[in-house]
């Protein structure tokens, strides 16, 4: 009997796996679980936590303090230079990678021998781990032996009565603005292979026929690309943008390894002023609140560039 | 004419493209194999050898250094997060793509949503789960925590793989007697590997390369991965091993730009169905 029940249970449980609804919930349940888990459940804490007046010394959530949090974060010098520089970096990022993108498709859409190598090199800054990428510029920025103050001073360009002398080196990471024009260009350089894949995706959809009637029509190279195919490729920019803006948004290795914030706090940034505050000085309310900040202005951005890439798509 | 200086314009474009791409990792390899005499000489040439090459830093690297803990245990997270993120986003890419129908529809913005959470709006609740769990100090933190930046992803990426896969191939398995399951893993997987390809190699760098979550749950040494340990292990105070620390960075660049310039096509391929799906 049991057996025969049992068989029942199966073939009713198979028959149900071949609606579509049941079989879609049963495959798509796993993922949804863990991300509710481990991104819906700690983003609520989160919340909680910058709401209350939780430290490292006693993490529990118990008294609600309400926006005091906000208040006293938005009363630190530092916090109001990493709100200020994060959105610069992000924004002059996006605009460096906007152009760098162009340019690398329209070059890496073509046919050319060593295409393959070039491939393998261009991917470079993408495949190292970010914080091993840091590394190796601040090596190439180092005070002292940086081979770009070298060649500089060689070509006459840095020392004693030159245009960007009389020192010696220029301490790229020891300056406010130089050090997050480095960071602005090390950002550029780690999310450019992403950016070009994504921009490239889209370069490959145009229709060849509209590129070679445009040529045959007599457009110049610099016609094509303005006529054709930048609008073209309206919507995979946005896509693009979208991506590298949350790359460079979330990202504290490059300024954490670079400038550590520094001088002073005049080059912090909005993420590793929120790892300082929560986990090295131990105020998970106040870290949690910094992290928090840009969150509603992100999702509102990333929204509206979506429904406008969907729109641009569908016309 | 004209054609030549156009050949030699794009040629120069890649070059400065190229120059662009591998100059730290270039000037990396370089100072691998340089003395330190010469090294911290400020009157040498940085680009030459001029006392002759050594291997002393590269050994030190393996013997004298923690490095190759951290190379172990980076890839042991990375093998276990490209299997959970396997598991998780390929039935799940497939549910959205064919079985949810209307609802399914809107999951790519759903889903970008989810990617809109960075890492540094949740490590430090994600912390308090890891201590909860038992997990802090363990490689195994990051196994549990690192597919929440791999899986809405490469879900995203595998739906425009699963939506450019026709659906007259599934159906035609449904008339042939498969069951709906059997005719995702006979007819439509075997159609998107390229794609998962493509995300296993993404999953794979993607945990290599998170770097708050490494310095958040893990403190000690023995724990760490590259991302965590080799700025801060391989970093004291104010000493810096370059040459070491540089033959670190090259031994795991290499190998990663290797795999995705050889899947460039495949990833492009990808983002073009994820784009128009």
């Amino acid at each position: 009997m049991s057996a025969a029940a049992q068989g029942g249970w199966f073939a009713r449980a198979g028959d149900a796996l071949e609606r579509p609804r049941v079989l879609g919930t049963v495959m798509l349940a796993p993922a949804v679980l863990y991300i509710v888990a481990f991104v819906a459940v700690p983003f609520c804490i989160a919340i909680a936590l910058s709401f209350s007046d939780a430290t490292v010394g006693d993490p529990t959530i118990s008294s609600f303090v309400g926006l005091e949090n906000f208040r006293a974060v938005m009363q630190q010098e530092a916090f109001m230079s990493a709100l200020r520089n994060s959105i610069i970096v992000t924004v002059a990022t996006v605009v460096g990678i906007v152009v760098l993108a162009t340019i690398a498709v329209e070059i890496l859409a073509r046919e050319f021998p060593g295409r393959r190598l070039v491939q393998v090199l261009f991917m470079l800054p993408w495949a190292m781990p970010v914080a091993l990428a840091a590394i190796t510029w601040l090596w190439l920025l180092d005070s002292q032996f940086s081979p770009i103050d070298w060649l500089l001073v060689q070509l006459g360009l840095l020392g004693p009565g030159t245009p960007l002398g009389p020192a010696k080196h220029l301490y790229y990471l020891g300056r406010e603005w130089l050090g997050l024009g480095s960071v602005v260009f090390v950002d550029i350089w780690r999310t450019l292979p992403l950016a070009t894949i994504i921009v490239l995706a889209g370069r490959l959809s145009i229709p060849r026929e509209r590129l070679e009637q445009a040529q045959i029509d007599g457009a110049g190279f610099f016609r094509v690309l303005l006529r054709i195919i930048i609008p073209a490729l309206a919507p995979v920019l946005i896509v693009a943008i979208l991506f590298t803006a949350l790359l460079v948004i979330g990202e504290m290795s490059t300024v954490a390894l670079l400038t550590r914030g520094g001088p002073g706090h005049s080059g912090q940034i909005l993420p590793y002023w929120a790892y300082l505050k929560g986990i090295e000085s131990g105020d998970l309310a106040q870290g949690a609140a910094v992290s928090l900040f840009l969150f509603p202005v992100l999702a509102a951005a990333a929204i509206v560039a979506l429904r406008f890439a969907a729109r641009l798509h569908r016309d | 004419m004209r054609r030549q200086a156009r050949k030699t314009g794009f040629y120069t474009a890649v070059v400065l493209l190229v120059l662009f791409s591998i100059l730290p990792i270039a000037y990396a390899v370089l100072t691998i194999f340089k003395k330190e005499s010469e090294l911290f000489d400020p009157g040498s040439n940085p680009f030459l050898y001029e006392q002759g090459a050594t291997l002393k830093h590269l050994v030190f690297l393996f013997t004298g250094t923690p490095f190759p803990t951290f190379l172990w245990n980076s890839l042991v997270i990375g093998v276990f997060v490209v299997a959970i993120t396997v598991v998780l986003a390929v039935p799940a890419a497939y549910a959205l793509a064919r079985l949810t129908g209307r609802w399914g529809e809107s999951s790519g913005m759903a889903i970008f949503l989810v990617y809109l959470i960075p890492p540094t709006l949740l490590f430090i609740p994600l912390f308090r789960i890891v201590v909860w769990l038992g997990l802090a100090n363990s490689i195994w933190s990051l196994v549990v925590v690192l597919p929440t930046i791999t899986v809405p992803f490469c879900t995203w990426l595998l739906l425009g793989f699963f939506r450019s896969v026709p659906r007259e191939l599934d159906e035609a398995a449904l008339l042939d007697g498969c069951s709906r399951f059997t005719a995702f893993r006979k007819v439509v997987l075997p159609q998107a590997l390229p794609g998962i390809g493509a995300c296993m190699v993404f999953a794979f760098s993607l945990s290599l390369s998170n770097y708050i979550y490494s310095v958040t749950f893990i403190s000690e040494s023995a724990s760490r991965n590259l991302s965590a340990g080799v700025p801060t292990e391989l970093i004291r105070g104010d000493v810096y091993f370059w040459p070491s620390l540089m033959a670190a960075t090259a031994i795991v660049a290499i190998p990663l730009g290797l795999a995705y310039g050889l899947l460039f096509d495949y990833l492009v391929r990808g983002f073009q169905s994820a784009e128009t799906g």
